[in-house]
């Protein structure tokens, strides 16, 4: 139930214009279809490949799905989070490896978790545009196989050594280098500005808002059981392609329980003097995999013979600044959903499909109770109170990544294909085409958010 | 292609040993490239009536070389012997023991065929008995040819033509290297439906085939041959194997379905993606199928149920939607892979043979529901195919099974593709409820 749909005056100062969102010069851009490979838990069946392996193996399933061979598409984009600096051009040379036409271009991109999704906004914008009739978006990491870099202090080593020209140079610059520069700098998800890792910048957040350990252990056992379910009925028949010899989420676990799950050890949050509740079960692991949507103009997918399943309507970022500890991490969401949804005129009520990425099941919770909460209402969205609650059985009705699994930049576009194919089922709803909002958390406190709505 | 035997006792000292030592001698088979001539050489067509008349004016007109009277020594590419006009058993001698003179003179891999008319239709006993000659001497014969020649048999069902178009269809087939593995076989022609294509090349071009099981071996090879053919390609198979059915989608410009084919709706996806993306459906071919072998008495419930359904219960419902389709009517070719299991039997595959048998009998029965709309469906029934199925069989029992042919070796998956693709192609159109085996004359079973 929405409290406060009809305006919110508090949102306009964050919002850009107050214009109506539909501008009718711009044409619609909708979501053909979609592809990706079984998302695998870092070091399983993934493990030797790398972020163009999977993401061309992710684009060489869309085009055999779509007969999109030797076809010449408006642009593809598509990113990693972690990315070895050898990627430069993942995506154009995951292109050339693909049976599109190598007259395709490409274009990386990165936004941390959101990568994803932005590609399909920043592309979907194009075809509105009239930029360009057809795109591909999507996103591919590997936690297996990530750059390792070596340490600033032998970097710096070897960069002046490039520039020295005498002998005696070369050896005063050696003779700089110390032990503890020839250890290798790995990525870790810690945020550089707070030098807390993610699941720790949660802990505090998911504590601030009171969840219960047992609210976040329902939530994932929910998306175990309801991703599971979506597999047993098919429905990931025509949006996945196997991959090494993985035909389903490495991570699903289709028998897991309210019991086995609360025999587990909490991993986040524990110096935090309170309870910890926060364990691997309720927390997304490391993850492999790659997914891709084809978006396309409606001409163009009429002259392709190939099916429209949703529109991609708008599209929302926001930031918050949790370095001073003024919200959580990962609670951008929060503050860009009511900014999107007024923009578009809508309430929480007029949404028939939530998917909100479950980075932990601390966020997704952590988000609706601050929407639940009459303060952050009027303090901190600037409304006369409370934004809203959801009806939690449009939650990520078919699972979300506690079950898939969260390949960081890949989450985007699985989460796209998926919902638009749920809003084509869904087809109508009181007369109105069915409407799905997508919420995506982000490292450096952001989160972009955006509207589907079915064809 | 060929296995190494093959290449070994093909030529220079290895063929000398094979042959001092009685062994086997098996040659590369001629298979069809496009652009290749149709036969290795002159074509011999024997038979005095207006049929073979009729018939060698028609190889004439495809620029064939065609001979009516052997010319001693020179090497034949093929002998058309035509029996269209056989009253009694001893009309055979002439024409056959006429014929035989020039078997000494028939190149590598040369055909012979034989025309007659089907003895079921025979007015009296001694025209029975004649037209059932043909089958014994054209079954022995092709035994008796060596150097990768073929003999094969077309038989025409009363009120057919010499010259009708499945006739020559068959005829073109046989002698082509597209055949290369059918031997000793009958092909009836039904009825003067059906028409030739306009480019011999692509006999297909402009129809859309959906290829069951297709993401690998044979599956995978037929959506190939359908594909060099001229045809638009749905590759279906299990969602399992999705990634090689992407990858024979993309090889072949087609599209790729995942979809296990026993589910309830299979049929009416089928035709949802073909209409909705290629915009129609013309040619679905029953190739994806199972085997869970187990001697009888240690059959369970299991093994014999998954086979039974996968195999024929999935291929008798897709069917049903489709002849209740108002997308699958204009001249619709169905063609179901069956097995020389289901004919000659197998130990350890009476659940699998079972099946395949179900799908002979079912294809003989939905003949006539296809005929209204100009359609047919028919079956092929392969032998001993080099598969990676096959290819697990321990090495002495694959040697021998691979042996024990006219051919005396293994076939390729893209045998049985080609028969497939002239069995869906409109030149076969008064061909239907038929079983074609390519099995190089098989020596067990038939």
């Amino acid at each position: 139930m929405s409290v406060h749909g009809q305006s919110a005056p508090g949102l306009t100062d964050s919002t850009p214009s107050a214009a109506p969102a539909a501008t009718p010069q711009l044409r619609k851009a909708v979501v053909v279809g979609g592809n990706r490979i079984p998302f695998a838990r870092t070091g399983g069946a993934y493990t030797k490949s790398s972020n163009q392996d999977m993401l061309t193996a992710a684009l060489d399933g869309l085009i055999a799905r779509f007969g999109l061979q030797d076809e010449r598409i408006g642009e593809v984009a598509a990113g990693a989070v972690l990315k070895h600096s050898r990627d430069f051009n993942l995506t154009r040379e995951a292109v050339l490896g693909s049976p599109l036409s190598a007259e395709t271009p490409a274009y990386d991109l990165q936004q941390a978790c959101a990568t994803g999704l932005e590609t399909v906004l920043g592309l979907a914008n194009k075809i509105k545009l009239g930029q360009i009739d057809s795109a591909i978006a999507g996103g591919v990491d590997s936690a297996s196989d990530a750059p390792i870099a070596v340490s600033e202090g032998l970097r710096e080593v070897l960069l002046d050594l490039n520039r020295a020209r005498t002998l005696p140079q070369r050896l005063q610059i050696l003779s700089r280098l110390r032990p503890k520069d020839l250890a290798p700098d790995a990525p870790n998800t810690g945020e550089p500005r707070t030098g807390l890792s993610m699941g720790e910048h949660q802990a505090l957040t998911t504590a601030q808002w009171k969840i219960t350990r047992e609210a976040q252990d329902e939530l994932a056992y929910n998306s175990h059981r309801n991703l599971a379910a979506a597999y047993d009925a098919g429905f990931f028949d025509d949006l996945l392609t196997p991959y090494r010899g993985l035909s389903r989420d490495s991570n699903l676990r289709a028998d897991t329980s309210m019991e086995k799950l609360a025999t587990l050890k909490p991993v986040f949050g524990k110096n935090l003097g309170a309870a910890a509740t926060m364990t691997a079960g309720n927390s997304t692991p490391l993850t492999d995999g790659a997914a891709t949507v084809l978006l396309a103009s409606e001409e163009w997918a009429e002259a392709h013979d190939l099916p429209k399943l949703a529109a991609v309507v708008d599209g929302e970022a926001a930031a918050v600044d949790f370095v001073h500890g003024k919200d959580g991490l990962l609670m951008a969401p929060a503050f860009a959903v009511p900014r999107l949804l007024a923009r578009n005129g809508l309430t929480l009520d007029d949404i028939d499909f939530f998917e909100i990425h479950e980075a932990f099941a601390g966020t997704v919770l952590s988000t609706l109770a601050a929407w639940e909460d009459e303060e952050f209402g009027r303090t901190r969205l600037g409304l006369p109170g409370a934004y809203g609650s959801i009806d939690r059985s449009k939650l990520n009705v078919n699972g979300s990544s506690l079950a898939a699994g969260h390949p960081f930049a890949a989450t985007g576009g699985r989460i796209v294909a998926s919902l638009a194919k749920m809003l084509h089922a869904r087809g109508q709803v009181d007369g109105r085409p069915a409407r799905g909002l997508i919420s995506v958390c982000a490292a450096g406190g952001q989160g972009v958010v955006a509207i589907l709505e079915a064809l | 292609m060929t296995d190494k035997y093959t290449q070994l006792v093909s030529r220079g000292l290895g063929r000398d040993i094979a042959r001092k030592l009685g062994l086997p001698q098996p040659v590369p088979l001629r298979r069809h490239q496009p652009g290749d001539p149709l036969v290795a050489g002159p074509v011999l067509v024997q038979g005095t009536g207006s049929g073979a008349d009729e018939l060698a004016s028609a190889l004439l007109s495809w620029n064939l070389d065609v001979r009516r009277h052997a010319v001693p020594k020179e090497k034949l590419g093929a002998v058309i012997l035509v029996l269209d006009e056989l009253s009694g058993p001893e009309d055979l001698a002439r024409p056959v023991l006429t014929a035989a003179t020039s078997l000494r003179d028939l190149a590598s891999n040369a055909r012979v065929i034989t025309v007659s008319r089907a003895a079921v239709d025979a007015t009296g006993p001694a025209v029975a008995a004649a037209r059932q000659g043909v089958d014994g001497l054209l079954r022995s014969l092709a035994k008796e040819l060596r150097a990768g020649a073929t003999g094969n048999g077309i038989l025409l069902r009363d009120g057919t033509r010499t010259t009708s178009p499945s006739t020559l269809g068959a005829l073109r087939f046989f002698l082509s290297g597209r055949s290369a593995f059918v031997d000793g076989q009958f092909l009836t022609v039904t009825s003067d439906a059906g028409q030739q294509p306009d480019d011999v090349e692509k006999p297909l071009a402009g129809k859309v085939a959906v290829v069951t099981g297709a993401a690998r071996g044979i599956g995978a090879s037929i959506a190939r041959t359908l594909r060099r053919d001229g045809a638009t390609v749905v590759v279906v198979d299990i969602p399992a194997a999705g990634d090689q059915l992407a990858t024979v989608a993309n090889e072949v410009h087609g599209t790729a379905l995942q979809l296990d084919i026993s589910r309830e709706d299979a049929g009416q996806r089928i035709i949802e993606h073909a209409v909705q993306r290629h915009g129609r459906l013309d040619i679905v071919v029953h190739n994806a199928g199972i085997t869970r072998d187990k001697l009888l008495a240690n059959m369970d419930p299991g093994r014999w149920n998954s086979v039974i359904a996968v195999n024929i219960a999935a291929q008798l419902r897709i069917n049903e939607a489709l002849l209740a389709s108002e997308h699958f009517r204009s001249s619709p070719r169905i063609v179901s892979v069956a097995s020389t299991s289901g004919i000659a039997g197998n130990r350890g595959q009476t659940n699998y043979a079972a099946s395949k048998g179900g799908v002979m009998g079912m294809v003989r029965a939905t003949a006539p529901l296809l005929a209204a709309h100009g359609g047919s469906i028919n079956a092929v029934a392969p032998g001993f195919i080099e598969t990676e199925m096959t290819a697990r069989i321990p090495f002495a029992t694959r040697e021998v099974a691979r042996r024990l042919n006219s051919l005396q070796q293994g076939g390729q998956p893209g045998d049985v593709a080609e028969a497939i693709a002239f069995l869906a192609s409109d030149a076969a159109g008064g061909i239907s409820g038929e079983v074609l085996r390519v099995c190089g004359q098989n020596l067990v079973g038939a």
